[in-house]
């Protein structure tokens, strides 16, 4: 399935950082994605379950949730983080400004997350 | 970490204080995020935090685990190992890291205080090295977009005591600013305004975010089209007709009626996060958000203020300003300043694989930069100065422990709109951990040693 | 150290020296009347004329409007890019330039001293922080008081008493040293996205006019005894016809003068001396304000000289600079103020083709030429507004040289040119006199009694230029006498030698002088109970952190006033 990212502050990874990065809350509200409950249903993922996130720079795999804050179908939410920042070119168009809203991204259900723990290198684990 | 709580209004007696070594400090302003709050009353009992209040959930989470996750001794990195070391030994290693490079990056700045700031800038003129601030990655294109327009803007008292229409376009305050509405905006009670029921909110964003549910008007907008919906809003209010059906996913009535309110309002604000910088357009979208709200100034009162993340990356801008000339993304390797965005900022010095070292103050761009950045920021030293440990700090060469501006150290910082403030210092620091002002001193004093000045 | 400056031919109006020649004695930072010549560092100083280190009475140099005009215009730094060196800072900039370089090219063309004259008073903690870091100049900032909520309250409950109280406890609060007004009223309507044309239209909310404000300020100024008078920037500024706002603003406090020192400082006349009743009728009303001025001894001015250039303007005058923005179509800076002031930025280029630019360039002239008495008033391009003050040797080469006017009216603007009496105008400042409008008039204006000249126990802030009197005509080499202005021979601070051969050596730091004035206890525990009652309404940060404590100076100096007498 192809869909348009979106990364973000949100609350439980703002505090999350403040808890200490090798916090498990910060950990986990990093590798969540955000998503459509409808999406979901198209995609066959329920609650947790794993999907890989793929853009031409990488892919790495979060875990599924249904979007508190309403997205519309084909558009994903990521807080900002390691793992969702592997993946994201470094192109800023003239500005010093990634793109780190509105990508195209592909999904594809299932594999494994990279383990938790700082100084883990935010390399976007290999395609299979 | 005991944590005493008293009913709203309502503190420790003075008995109770003086028995138990409590000690409360009012109008400390709070280090997370650009609102700056001032009003935080932080208790402290035999030297530590235990309680704030007025502080936001962020506040309260900075304010009670600040002690978490410290970095307490200065390191050098000896092989795959940090090793412990002196403070003067580990200042050495990094003015000497700095001296040996042709072209260090030094980033950071938007957490600290605008002293360290100050010296930052001098250090980076002294090495002839780039620097840069977080703004070039969350409002560098606003900055671009100011000096193609200009910005029509206030301070924040200035929406509370008069708006009676707040916009929120691409932000999300209830996540990120979580006190924003409630001391500026919709909630605020002002001169003129009696708070929510005085004030329209609209909210524009690709999400339905927990701040577009409590909105008057919700305006979704399709990833990637903010500059459609906003030429549109600007068509919309010069009557013109706008021929599709829908833009942005928008219906065109649904335009035309925006237009209408914002026309109508008595004063309007416009806050712009980075929903609108981040997305495809980045300095565009902001120009036509400038371009609009110059517009609505033919009809009413109308300004705009960003909502700036870190608690001084306003600041970062200022200080960069009045020493170079230049917001951020400034070049000294000519020995003086120059600015060219996409060329002299952080990511595209790192992704062009152009620097040979690099100094991060306050900053974590190894979890936060994308990854060819981060490549390139790893394969050359590497220094860090921060109170935390962080992805960057651990792969460092050089590590120096800082303290926390606003909690253990003072300095001056600057709000979303621009207003100074001081911050206090509440505690000691960890023994031997320096402010960021101090370390910077003695790297650059070094630096001057070294260069035999 | 001891300084000895020997055979300089010496202007000093202050003491009434007119160019004779003579020595200079330097010790300790002051001008004395011996020192051990046989340690004193000698500078020889035959073929030179030395005056006072020069004094700026208005010039947006610091703070946070004027950081927003440079973060609007990177074009305007790339004019013009300095290395840093041994003892300097890199730097930018042309009209708005970094403060590293505002610092060194005031002392390049031997100025000392300079005034900030508009901050607003919350943001005053940004403006000390750039003049901390502004180098070598004495400084100091006015904050911006003609639309304050408390004051324009105290006032229209006709409270004197608290107003003045108010005031003192501003400037201890700020660090500020004298009181600015902008558009008094003006601003504030602003806020609602309006403005207010005369000094008689009523301000909404308020209910009390411009006029109220001026005379209420005026009247708290000499109740304090401030050491200098009100600076007002008038309403009405950049409209044609605003000259008759201008006799008015004067006209108002004719009865609060006292005695010899001024009570009026009207700022940068030149925006408001404009007769006519639109662009195309515009002229100049430069006679007429001269004349009141020749004819009042309660009034100063600053020029606000036009120079043909590009250049940004900045002003608390929200409502003018968004009109400037219609009118030419430039990018546009608001920046409004909660319960103080406002601020508009917006770029410009002063043509001297072009009709109404080249009118504006011949009032400034008009008005230094024809006010009588070169002490009632100062050289100024209200910088950078008229254009930046690295050109002021340009204006000065103006006044002193008719020849030089001319040179630059040929190709003005030949409507311009026609209905202008400006070519008609002989007169041709002595060096004297243009140090008196460079440095002892402002001096004096501002109560600053060690500046603007080298008597006995002065500061020893001097400057030399490279100018023969006895071989050179100013009028006829104006051109040389320019060059020799621009980059002063020598700049003294305090008596260290901070320029030489319009090099910079030395890198001082100056002192950032601010007033404490003492008012009556009572009153003043009255003012702070309004403050905590109402304070927190008005403004987003606590009344404890408004304050700005005077180690954040890095060199702080009081000025202390007590009144002469309470009575209101």
């Amino acid at each position: 399935m192809e869909a348009v990212l979106l990364t973000g502050r949100t609350l439980s990874q703002g505090m999350g950082v403040e808890l200490g990065k090798s916090s498990s809350v910060y950990y986990r509200s990093v590798v969540t994605c955000e998503m459509n409950a409808e999406d979901m249903r198209r995609l066959g993922v329920a609650p947790g379950d794993p999907v890989r996130i793929i853009t031409e720079h990488g892919s790495v795999v979060v875990r599924v949730v249904e979007a508190l804050e309403e997205v519309p179908q084909g558009v994903i939410f990521i807080p900002y983080g390691p793992m969702i920042n592997a993946i994201i070119g470094p192109e800023t168009h003239g500005t010093g400004m990634p793109s780190f809203k509105g990508i195209s991204v592909k999904l594809k259900v299932g594999g494994t997350a990279i383990p938790r723990g700082p100084g883990t290198q935010p390399r976007g684990n290999e395609e299979e | 970490m005991e944590e005493r709580r008293y009913p709203e209004g309502q503190g420790p007696s003075q008995e109770e204080m003086r028995r138990s070594n409590l000690e409360i400090v009012t109008g400390v302003t709070c280090p997370f995020c650009g609102c700056l709050c001032d009003d935080l009353e932080v208790v402290i009992e035999g030297g530590r935090i235990t309680n704030v209040k007025n502080g936001c959930a962020y506040s309260l989470a900075k304010y009670l685990n600040y002690q978490r996750e410290r970095l307490l001794k200065p390191m050098v990195r000896e092989g795959e190992e940090l090793v412990a070391v002196s403070l003067e030994e580990a200042v050495e290693r990094a003015a000497q890291i700095l001296v040996d490079s042709i072209y260090p990056v030094l980033y950071g700045w938007s957490s600290t205080s605008s002293e360290a700031q100050r010296l930052g800038i001098e250090l980076a003129e002294e090495v002839r090295g780039a620097i840069d601030n977080t703004s070039s990655v969350c409002h560098g294109p606003t900055v671009e977009a100011l000096q193609e327009l200009g910005h029509p803007g206030c301070t924040l008292g200035q929406v509370r005591n008069r708006a009676d229409l707040i916009i929120y376009w691409g932000s999300n305050p209830l996540q990120s600013h979580l006190r924003h509405m409630s001391r500026y905006t919709i909630g605020a009670v002002g001169r003129w305004r009696r708070g929510r029921e005085d004030r329209t909110l609209i909210v524009v964003d690709v999400r339905k975010t927990y701040t577009a549910r409590v909105a008057d008007y919700f305006i979704q907008v399709e990833p990637n089209k903010d500059f459609e919906l906003l030429t549109a809003l600007r068509m919309a209010l010069m009557y013109e007709e706008i021929e599709q059906e829908r833009v942005a996913g928008v219906p065109v009535e649904a335009i035309e009626e925006v237009a209408e309110i914002l026309r109508g309002c008595e004063f309007g604000a416009l806050f712009y996060g980075l929903g609108l910088t981040m997305s495809s357009g980045k300095n565009r979208n902001i120009d036509a958000a400038i371009s609009l709200v110059r517009d609505l100034n033919r009809w009413t009162k109308f300004v705009m203020i960003p909502m700036r993340g870190h608690f001084n990356v306003a600041g970062a801008n200022i200080v960069f300003l009045w020493q170079t000339g230049y917001p951020f993304a400034v070049d000294f390797s000519h020995g003086y300043p120059r600015y060219n965005p996409g060329v002299t900022s952080v990511i595209d010095i790192l992704s062009r694989r152009e620097s040979d070292a690099s100094l991060i103050v306050a900053s974590d761009p190894v979890a936060n930069f994308p990854r060819r950045a981060v490549e390139s920021l790893l394969e050359n030293p590497l220094i860090v100065i921060d109170p935390h440990r962080t992805a960057t700090a651990e792969r460092a060469d050089v590590v120096i422990p800082s303290a926390l501006v606003g909690i253990e150290c003072k300095g001056t910082a600057y709000r979303m709109d621009g207003v100074p403030l001081k911050m206090k210092k509440v505690v000691d620091p960890p023994p031997g951990c320096l402010s960021d002002e101090e370390i910077l001193h003695r790297i650059l004093e070094e630096v001057r040693r070294l260069r035999g000045e | 150290m001891e300084l000895l400056i020997r055979n300089a031919v010496v202007y000093d109006p202050i003491n009434g020296i007119d160019g004779e020649r003579m020595d200079i004695l330097v010790r300790d930072g002051k001008i004395v009347d011996s020192i051990n010549e046989m340690q004193a560092k000698v500078i020889d100083a035959s073929g030179m004329i030395a005056m006072p280190g020069g004094v700026d009475i208005h010039s947006h140099i610091a703070g946070p409007k004027v950081n927003k005009g440079r973060e609007l215009r990177p074009e305007d730094h790339l004019r013009y890019a300095e290395r840093g060196g041994r003892v300097r800072r890199s730097g930018v900039g042309y009209s708005i330039p970094t403060t590293f370089m505002t610092g060194y090219w005031y002392a390049r063309m031997g100025y000392t001293t300079v005034m900030e004259p508009a901050t607003a008073p919350l943001e005053t903690r940004h403006t000390h922080e750039e003049l901390n870091d502004t180098p070598i100049l004495d400084k100091a900032c006015f904050p911006l008081v003609g639309s304050n909520w408390f004051i324009m309250e105290y006032l229209r409950r006709g409270d004197l008493e608290k107003c003045a109280t108010y005031v003192a406890w501003l400037l201890r609060a700020v660090k500020g040293y004298a009181m600015k007004l902008v558009a008094p009223g003006s601003v504030e309507t602003w806020g609602w996205g309006r403005g207010l044309m005369g000094i008689d239209e009523v301000i909404p909310h308020f209910e009390i006019t411009p006029r109220d404000i001026i005379r209420g300020l005026c009247r708290a100024n000499n109740l304090l005894n401030l050491p200098s008078p009100i600076h007002i920037h008038c309403n009405a500024l950049g409209a044609p016809g605003n000259f008759r706002v201008t006799l008015e603003t004067m006209r108002c406090v004719e009865d609060l003068s006292r005695g010899d020192r001024p009570s009026i400082h009207i700022v940068h006349i030149q925006f408001n001396a404009y007769a006519g009743s639109d662009w195309a009728s515009l002229s100049s009303g430069a006679t007429r304000l001269a004349r009141y001025v020749n004819r009042h001894s309660h009034v100063t001015a600053d020029l606000g000289q036009v120079i043909f250039t590009d250049t940004t303007t900045m002003t608390a005058d929200g409502p003018w600079q968004y009109r400037l923005h219609n009118l030419s179509g430039n990018k546009w800076i608001n920046h409004d103020v909660e319960a103080e002031t406002g601020g508009g930025i917006v770029p410009y280029h002063y043509r001297r083709r072009n009709y109404v630019n080249a009118i504006q360039w011949t009032i400034g002239l008009e008005f230094a030429l024809q006010v009588k008495d070169p002490w009632k008033i100062c050289l100024t391009t209200d910088h950078p507004n008229g254009g930046p003050f690295i050109e002021y040797p340009r204006v000065m080469a103006w006044l002193l040289s008719r020849r030089a006017r001319l040179a630059s009216m040929r190709r003005l603007n030949k409507t311009a040119r026609r209905r202008s009496i400006l070519e008609s105008l002989e007169r041709e400042y002595s060096l004297y006199e243009l140090a008196i409008v460079t440095r002892a008039s402002p001096a004096r204006i501002l109560g600053l009694r060690e500046k603007g000249h080298l008597g006995i126990g002065a500061d020893a802030d001097i400057s030399l230029y490279r100018i023969d009197p006895s071989e050179v005509d100013p009028s006829r080499d104006f051109r040389a006498v320019r060059r020799s202005l621009r980059r002063a021979a020598y700049t003294i601070k305090e008596g260290e030698i901070v320029v030489k051969e319009g090099e910079v050596v030395g890198v001082t730091e100056g002192r950032t002088f601010w007033v404490e004035a003492e008012v009556p206890e009572g009153v003043s525990k009255e003012v702070l109970s309004d403050l905590k009652e109402r304070f927190e309404d008005y403004y987003t940060i606590r009344l404890e952190n408004y304050p700005i404590e005077e180690g954040y100076l890095r060199r702080p100096s009081v000025r202390r006033t007590r009144p002469e007498a309470w009575v209101v």
